[in-house]
């Protein structure tokens, strides 16, 4: 028993003051509690995307009828808003490294910047959407439609509600509230944001990049 | 306003908030309360609300299916009955009266004051209870919306559009909201859970040193958090595919109705066990307390316990070997169906040998330990039949299935439950139930119970149909449908016993006093008080071993016979009285209810299209969540002793 108790402890072992009334960093695994709920809540959210990702790869090259991919992509535009909210990941770690530094000036310019290359990412999906719009494709005009819509749909859901999350950050902080201590409040924010980008470079690589099979129905 | 000067900013910067509860006690503090414990007793009592809810259901299929060509229900609704009695049994029973006990005697269990996240446990309860809200109102004149298309709502039945649709009426929109609702609640109480039990143990309580509860509460919060988003997902699209159109399970447009069903076993099969391993961690806890030795090892239940939660994940195409997957697919299931049979015999065998020689109790918490391994033994092995897939095929959509999954689940997750009821209520309210009552309401029940559900594997295999409304006589079916419907009442009447003991026993207060250690306990919390202070411990033990309390009453002699130490648990006593003025509990907040309930209207929205709804529901929702986030977690205590730093409580950020 003694050597199972040894080898599957996880991390330091459960040690004083892990429960309210002490200090809050020292749990019982040596991560702070809302890092490992943030941990958990993006393992469950994998779930989330994967099903849809699946449901995509399921459905892919179905439709007997068009517009279909081939047709529709503009891979240069989305390839440019990609790189745009990739590039604001790099400003959510400068943001970061700011506040642990305690250079308040830089983190509010780089939470702003994060969150309006998270809504220029956001603008060239509805600029998208509108445009495959245009071009016929709805909902309910085929599979890849219904597919496209729902799965690029809910990711800009999340970095919607990241911007959110950043601008009410970037408001904590321009009030002065937001200090050096608080660095775990915007690492919690972070872990969010890079999360839905590279949510993103899945959903990109799948949908955009690996190339379209021919569709049985010879469409 | 006289604070001290770190709380001075957030204090000042609060224009918008309601005033802070400050109240513990009475009726209102219950809503605001973030108390482990009274969320813990909340849910139970919601569960136990929703259990009689869907036992009236049952008990009007049951006596629809009485006698042949029954005549109480219309065929429409017989599917509104059985539909809302597995939503509800699943959902608003199952599910919340786990997470209940959980959320009382987790964190006690494993020597920590709270939960790691006390606002968004509340938060979770509140979203449960609107999820139920809002489930029910279907039923309100002029909906024309009760859920209909089964707990499973296959598609293309359910997913066909509004307009032009097998099922007419918004049923299946008011489940699909609905029961992503009731996934929200779970998700959140699960994560929390995980960062419960895995950061607020107490010195000393290594992960191989929880009891199994704990441990078992541990792999089914991984579950739930996991299991949730596929369903989320599944029933996302079932809603896009009535209401505006999409294709995902129209096989006309070349899509697979079949997807659906992969996505709702993917999520469904977990969720049995997200069911029945609560069950397995109760009586993990009872059996030994009342055979007065150890659990028979240990680290094998725990493990087998983990190792259910992986397999669990592979078995799911066991639900769907009627569907024509093709041989390859239903062999790899039918081995993997077998395979997790084993550690749930393992632990059966554990349970047994824990018993085997023990000084044997006959509570009625012991009587409905024991009740539940014969119970889920039997439920076991006709779960096992169903990895065969010639029999399965057999079986699929009869009254055998129903036998199955009711033995495991009532058989064993209620049992399981009862038995925790009449083990840890002296806990929560000091006084005892009344044993011999209880007696009566275990032998009751089980002989119910088996009247119910036994003679349904004879009925299923003369091959009487699920979800039919009514059935022609001269079937081979009549009798055994009369004494089921007999044995529906007899646990009717069992749980109204059940109750009445609750009533006489702990509300008028008749029952005999607890005291701390009523049972002559193992585990943390016959420790501390009954019922237990706020903050639970006065100060947070250390552990030094298994069964801890256990160990400061106990030791043995040089043969291994039992020796009472001197000090007879002093050293558990001697805490309790002195410095606990210092604790900082999390103060009481309104925002987790508003927050939860903004999600109602939020539904409405979904269901009816109405941007006045959305708009009602955005604001409510936005303004709980960041008055939630701009509160702190505890207020600063004015009256605090002005020398001492304040203690700092982890605060609840989401």
């Amino acid at each position: 028993m003694a050597t199972i108790e040894q080898t599957t402890e996880i991390g330091a072992p459960a040690h004083r003051g892990a429960s309210p009334g002490h200090d809050p960093h020292a749990t019982a695994t040596g991560v702070p509690n809302t890092k490992l709920a943030m941990w958990i809540f993006l393992a469950s959210d994998c779930l989330f995307f994967g099903a849809f990702i699946a449901t995509y790869l399921l459905y892919r090259g179905r439709d007997k009828v068009g517009p279909g991919p081939k047709e529709l992509f503009d891979i240069p535009f989305t390839s440019a808003t990609s790189f745009i909210l990739l590039m604001s990941s790099l400003t959510m770690v400068l943001a970061l490294a700011a506040i642990q530094r305690g250079d308040e000036r830089r983190l509010r310019i780089w939470l702003l910047a994060t969150a309006l290359l998270g809504a220029t990412f956001i603008a060239g999906q509805v600029f998208e959407f509108t445009e495959f719009n245009h071009e016929g494709l709805n909902l309910n005009t085929n599979l890849f439609g219904s597919t496209f819509f729902i799965l690029t749909g809910f990711h800009g859901a999340h970095v919607t509600a990241g911007i959110i999350w950043l601008m009410s950050l970037w408001g904590m902080a321009s009030q002065g509230r937001l200090k050096q201590g608080d660095s775990e409040k915007v690492e919690i924010a972070g872990l969010y944001w890079h999360f839905v980008d590279v949510v993103w470079i899945v959903i990109f690589t799948v949908i955009y990049l690996v190339p379209q099979p021919a569709a049985p129905g010879g469409g | 306003m006289t604070t001290v000067a770190g709380a001075l900013t957030t204090v000042k910067r609060r224009p918008l908030l309601l005033r802070r509860p400050t109240k513990t006690t009475g009726a209102f503090s219950w809503f605001t309360t973030i108390d482990h414990k009274k969320i813990g007793i909340m849910y139970c009592a919601t569960a136990m609300l929703f259990f009689l809810v869907g036992g009236l259901e049952a008990l009007l299929i049951r006596l629809q299916l009485a006698g042949p060509n029954g005549t109480v229900v219309t065929a429409a609704q017989y599917n509104e009955l059985f539909t809302m009695h597995g939503t509800t049994m699943v959902f608003l029973v199952g599910m919340p009266m786990a997470v209940g006990i959980a959320n009382y005697f987790v964190p006690i269990m494993i020597g920590a004051r709270d939960v790691a996240f006390p606002r968004l446990n509340a938060f979770g309860f509140y979203v449960v209870v609107a999820g139920g809200i809002f489930l029910y109102s279907s039923w309100i004149p002029g909906i024309n919306g009760v859920p209909n298309g089964g707990w499973f709502g296959y598609t293309p039945l359910t997913d066909t559009p509004l307009t032009a649709g097998f099922l007419p009426g918004r049923g299946p929109d008011f489940w699909t909201v609905g029961v992503v609702m009731l996934g929200i609640g779970s998700t959140t109480s699960a994560i929390n859970f995980i960062v419960t039990i895995l950061n607020l143990r107490a010195p000393g309580m290594t992960l191989m040193r929880m009891p199994v509860f704990v441990w078992m509460m541990l792999v089914v919060a991984f579950l739930t958090v996991f299991a949730m988003p596929i369903i989320t997902v599944a029933l996302i699209m079932v809603f896009f595919d009535r209401n505006y159109g999409s294709l995902f399970f129209q096989a006309s447009a070349g899509a697979d109705p079949l997807l659906y069903q992969h996505l709702f076993w993917l999520f469904g099969h977990p969720e049995v066990y997200i069911l029945i391993l609560p069950g397995m961690g109760i009586v993990s806890e009872i059996l030994p307390v009342f055979s007065r030795k150890p659990l028979f090892g240990y680290s094998v239940v725990v493990f087998s316990g983990i190792a259910i939660g992986f397999l669990g994940w592979g078995v799911w195409a066991h639900h769907m070997f009627a569907t024509g997957l093709g041989p390859v697919a239903i062999s790899a299931f039918g081995v993997s169906t077998m395979l997790i049979a084993v550690p749930t015999g393992v632990k059966i065998f554990n349970w047994l040998s824990t018993v085997w020689r023990g000084a044997v109790r006959l509570t009625t918490a012991m009587l409905f330990a024991l009740g539940f391994i014969a119970m889920f033994t039997i439920g076991g092995l006709s779960g096992v039949l169903h990895s065969v897939v010639p029999s399965d095929t057999q079986q699929t959509d009869t009254y055998f299935v129903v036998a199955h999954f009711h033995y495991v689940l009532f058989g064993g997750l209620l049992f399981g439950v009862f038995g925790g009821f009449y083990y840890w209520l002296p806990k929560v309210y000091g006084r005892m139930l009344d044993e011999r009552v209880g007696k009566i309401n275990f032998w009751t029940m089980l002989i119910g119970f088996n009247l119910t559900f036994f003679p349904m594997h004879f009925v299923g295999l003369y091959g009487m149909p699920r979800r039919t409304y009514r059935y022609d006589a001269g079937l081979g079916w009549d009798a055994w449908n009369l004494v089921e419907t007999i044995g529906a009442f007899v646990i009717a009447v069992s749980t109204l016993i059940f109750l009445a003991n609750i009533i006489v026993s702990i509300m008028l207060k008749r029952g005999a006093v607890a005291g701390d250690d009523p049972w002559d306990g193992r585990t943390l919390e016959w420790t501390t008080t009954s019922p237990p202070p706020d903050y639970n411990f006065a100060d947070i033990p250390e552990i030094e071993g298994r069964d801890a309390h256990w160990h400061h009453k106990y030791t043995e002699d040089e043969e291994g016979r039992l020796m009472p130490l001197p000090s007879g648990g002093a050293a558990a006593a001697a805490e309790g009285d002195g410095h606990h003025d210092g604790i900082h509990m999390p103060s009481p907040s309104i925002y987790p209810l508003i927050t939860g309930l903004g999600l109602l209207p939020l539904g409405y929205a979904a269901v009816y299209h109405s941007f006045a709804w959305l708009g009602v529901g955005v604001v409510v929702l936005l303004y709980g969540l960041y008055a939630w986030a701009i509160e702190p977690g505890t207020e600063p205590d004015e009256s605090d002793h002005g020398g001492g730093a304040p203690a700092r409580v982890p605060e609840p950020v989401h």
